[in-house]
C-alpha cells in the first residue's frame, strides 16, 4: 500500500479470502511508484542530483507490494541499502525519499544517510543498513521487543540472498527461534551478490533449507507474482503474531538493473539473453495482466494510474529539487543525543 | 558509605537501574543461570527473570545486534560481553549499527544501549585475552566511552551510562572486579565526561585512566617517598575526554607523563599529548613522557608479561625524567 502525498495509505485490513478490484489495483500503484521513482533515480543519478552508492530495485517490486500488504501500521520494517522500493511500499513519503537521495534538508534522514539510509519513525520504517546481514540480528532485537512488551506486532526484515552466507545471519535467525520471537527473514533472491551468481556463492540448491538447520518454518514463493508474496506473508505474520515463532521466506525474483549504478546491467557477470528472458516475467506486466483478465481494471485506467504516479514521482523531484541543502552545523547535529532518562 | 568490591558496585547499580526502569535489561553469555562469568549479575536472574536477564549463546554479534535492535524500538539494553576481546566479533553492530543509528536516520532513532565487560590485561592470559581496547572505541563518533577504576566510579559511571540516550561503552577492568573502595549508600551517579583528580601535587601530572589509575597511584605513593608529588589525573571517561582537567593540572604542574594499558601507536595516550601541546606548549618544562604496552602482543611467560605491561617502575622512571632527575 504506498503512502504518497496525494493518497494517505489506509490501515491494511484483514486479508479478503478473494481480493477485491480495490486491492488489485492498489498493488498495480505501489508497484508502478516504485518503478517510476526509480526510473527518476537513475536519470537524477546520470544528472549527477544524486551520489554515492545507488541500488535500485526494478524488478523486485512485487516483493516489497506483497510484504507491506499484509503489514499493520504498529508493525516493523527493516531493510537491506536496496532500499528505496521498501520504503516506497511502506508509505515514506516520495518526497522525503528523493530529497534524501538528492542529499537535501528535507529528506527523511535530513541528506545524513542517502540511498542506503531511508529511516521513517512515522511508518516504523527501521531503515536500509548498509552491512550486508548486519541488520538481520536488529530484526531479532526488534522482535525481542515485541515480546519482551508482551504485542502482538510482528517485524519484516528483507535481506539479499547473499547475506545468507554471513555469520549474522545465522545468529540472528538461531536466537529467534531458539527465544520464539515474531520476526519474518525474508531473502529477496534476486540471483546475485553483486556479480556473484548465487551457486556459486551459496553450498546448497534452496536457500530456504537453511531455516532446517534451527527448525523454523519456512517457504519459497515466487516473487514476480504480489498475491503468491502476499499469501507466503500472511502466513509467516499469522505464526508471528499467534504463535510468537519466526518464519524464513525465500522470494526468488530478479533485478532488472545493475547492483548499482556503477555497472551494467548485463554483458559480465550476466548475459542479455538472461537478462531478457527475466523481462518477461516484469512483475508489474504479470500484475496488469491478471487484473485485466480477471476485469478488475481496463487498460485506460491502468494509463491513468501510471499517470498519476509519475505525477507523484514528479511532484517528489521538484520538491528535492527545491529543498535546501544542509546547513553547515548539521554536521555535528544528531551525533548524541543531548538528554537521558 | 559502605565498602563493596568493583564487582559489586557494578551489580549494584544494575539492580537499581532494573528496579528503576523496567526498559532495561541485562544481555549476554552466562549472565543468568551461571550468574556471570565474573559474578557482575549474581541474583539478578532470581530477582528480575528470564526476559530481563538474558542467557545467549555464544554470538557475539548476533546478541549485540539483538540489542542494538531492542533499542531502536525503546527498550534499554545493557549488553555483556564476557571480555571485550571476543567483543571484535561484534564491532560490526558497535561501530556501523549503535555509533550511526542516530546520525544516518538524521536525529530518527536515538540509541540507549549499554556495551560492557572486562577490558584489558589480566595474568597469563596471552595474547587474544590480553587487549586494552579503549584507543579503538573512543576513536569512533556516537560512542561515549568510560573506564571506571573504583567501586565508587564503577557504580556512578554504569548507572549514568545506563540512564544515557546514548550508545555507552563500560571498559571495565579484569583486575579490578576485587577491588573494594567505599560507596554511597544513597543514589548518586557520575557523570560522563568528567575526569577526577584521584591525587594532588605540584611537580607533575600523571594523566591516566582505568586500571592505570592504580599504578599510577603506586607510582605517585613511591615518588612521594623522595619528595616528588604528583597530580594523579583519572580521566574516567575516554570520549568525550575532559580537555580542561588534563590542561589545568599541566599548566599548574608543568610537566607531564600519560599512562595508559594499551599500546603506543594512536593510544589514547597520543590523543591526551596532543591535547597538551596544543594547550599547554608555552607552560611545558619538559617533553611528555608515554608509559604504555610494549608494542607486541602479550606473551603467556610470567617474566615476559612482566616486561610487556606497564608498570609503577616504569611509571616513576617515567615521572624522574620529565623533572630530569635521571
Amino acid at each position: 500500500m504506498a503512502r504518497t502525498e496525494t493518497k494517505p495509505r489506509p490501515r491494511t485490513k484483514p486479508a479478503a479470502p478473494r481480493e477485491s478490484d480495490e486491492t488489485g489495483r492498489e498493488y498495480l500503484r505501489t508497484m508502478l511508484l516504485q518503478r517510476r521513482f526509480e526510473e527518476r533515480c537513475a536519470e537524477a543519478y546520470a544528472l549527477g542530483k544524486v551520489g554515492g552508492f545507488c541500488h535500485l530495485y526494478i524488478g523486485q517490486e512485487a516483493v516489497s507490494t506483497g510484504i507491506m500488504s499484509v503489514l499493520r501500521d504498529d508493525d516493523y520494517v527493516i531493510t537491506t541499502y536496496r532500499d528505496h522500493g521498501q520504503a516506497l511500499a511502506r508509505g515514506v513519503p516520495a518526497r522525503g525519499v528523493m530529497a534524501e537521495l538528492f542529499g537535501r534538508v528535507d529528506g527523511c534522514a535530513h541528506g545524513k544517510g542517502g540511498s542506503m539510509h531511508i529511516f521513517d519513525r512515522n511508518v516504523n520504517f527501521l531503515g536500509g543498513h548498509g552491512i550486508v546481514g548486519g541488520h538481520i540480528p536488529l530484526a531479532t532485537g526488534v522482535a525481542f521487543a515485541i515480546k519482551y512488551r508482551g504485542g502482538d506486532q510482528v517485524i519484516a526484515c528483507s535481506l539479499g540472498e547473499a547475506a545468507v552466507n554471513i555469520g549474522g545471519f545465522h545468529e540472528a535467525l538461531n536466537i529467534a527461534q531458539l527465544w520464539k520471537l515474531p520476526a519474518i527473514y525474508i531473502i529477496e533472491n534476486n540471483r546475485y551478490g553483486m556479480g556473484t551468481a548465487v551457486e556459486r556463492a551459496a553450498a546448497g540448491a534452496n536457500l530456504y533449507d537453511r531455516a532446517a538447520a534451527y527448525s523454523m518454518a519456512c517457504a519459497h514463493v515466487d516473487g514476480q507474482d504480489v498475491y503468491a508474496v502476499r499469501a507466503a506473508m500472511q502466513e509467516a505474520v499469522e505464526r508471528g503474531r499467534t504463535e510468537s515463532l519466526p518464519t524464513l521466506l525465500e522470494i526468488r525474483t530478479y533485478r532488472y538493473m545493475g547492483h548499482s549504478m556503477s555497472d551494467a546491467a548485463s554483458g559480465t557477470y550476466r548475459s542479455k539473453a538472461e537478462l531478457e528472458q527475466d523481462l518477461k516475467r516484469d512483475p508489474i506486466e504479470l500484475h496488469k495482466r491478471i487484473l485485466l483478465e480477471r476485469k478488475q481494471i481496463t487498460e485506460a485506467e491502468i494509463a491513468a494510474l501510471d499517470e498519476e504516479m509519475k505525477k507523484v514521482v514528479q511532484d517528489a523531484w521538484d520538491f528535492a529539487d527545491q529543498s535546501p541543502e544542509p546547513p553547515p552545523a548539521a554536521l555535528f547535529e544528531d551525533i548524541l543525543v543531548d538528554s537521558h532518562t | 558509605m559502605t565498602v563493596m568490591t568493583y564487582r559489586d558496585a557494578l551489580g549494584a547499580a544494575l539492580r537499581e537501574e532494573m528496579q528503576r526502569d523496567d526498559r532495561v535489561f541485562l544481555m549476554g553469555e552466562e549472565v543468568g543461570v551461571y550468574q556471570g562469568a565474573y559474578k557482575v549479575s549474581k541474583g539478578l536472574l532470581q530477582e528480575f527473570g528470564e526476559m530481563r536477564v538474558v542467557d545467549t549463546p555464544i554470538a557475539e554479534l548476533g546478541f549485540s545486534g539483538v540489542g542494538v535492535g531492542a533499542a531502536m524500538v525503546g527498550l534499554r539494553p545493557v549488553i555483556e560481553f564476557m571480555t571485550w576481546n571476543f567483543a571484535l566479533l561484534a564491532l560490526d553492530q558497535v561501530v556501523n549499527s549503535a555509533a550511526k543509528m542516530l546520525y544516518m536516520s538524521g536525529g530518527q532513532f536515538p540509541m540507549p544501549i549499554v556495551f560492557r565487560g572486562p577490558n584489558g590485561a589480566a595474568l597469563q592470559l596471552s595474547a587474544q585475552h590480553s587487549q586494552a581496547w579503549e584507543s579503538w572505541l573512543a576513536h569512533i563518533p556516537g560512542l561515549k566511552v568510560v573506564t571506571p577504576s573504583t567501586p565508587y566510579d564503577a557504580k556512578g559511571l554504569l548507572k549514568s551510562a545506563i540512564r544515557d540516550d546514548n550508545p555507552v561503552v563500560v571498559l571495565e577492568g579484569e583486575m579490578l572486579y576485587n577491588t573494594k573502595g567505599e560507596v554511597p549508600d544513597e543514589d548518586y551517579l557520575v557523570p560522563i565526561g568528567v575526569a577526577d583528580l584521584k591525587r594532588e601535587g605540584e611537580h607533575c601530572s600523571i594523566i591516566t585512566n582505568g586500571k592505570m589509575t592504580l599504578i599510577a597511584l603506586q607510582a605517585a605513593e613511591q615518588l612521594a617517598k623522595d619528595g616528588i608529588n604528583c597530580d594523579v589525573v583519572d580521566l574516567r571517561t575516554v570520549r568525550p575526554i575532559d580537555v580542561a582537567a588534563i590542561t589545568t593540572s599541566v599548566k599548574k604542574t608543568n610537566r607531564a607523563v600519560v599512562l595508559e594499558e594499551g599500546w603506543e601507536i594512536c593510544g589514547i595516550g597520543a590523543q591526551v599529548v596532543d591535547y597538551i601541546q596544543r594547550d599547554c606548549f608555552d607552560w611545558l618544562d619538559a617533553p611528555v613522557i608515554r608509559v604504555h604496552q610494549a608494542d607486541a602482543p602479550m606473551p603467556y611467560a610470567k617474566n615476559l608479561e612482566r616486561i610487556a605491561k606497564p608498570d609503577a617502575a616504569k611509571t616513576v622512571a617515567a615521572v624522574r625524567k620529565v623533572l630530569y632527575l635521571d
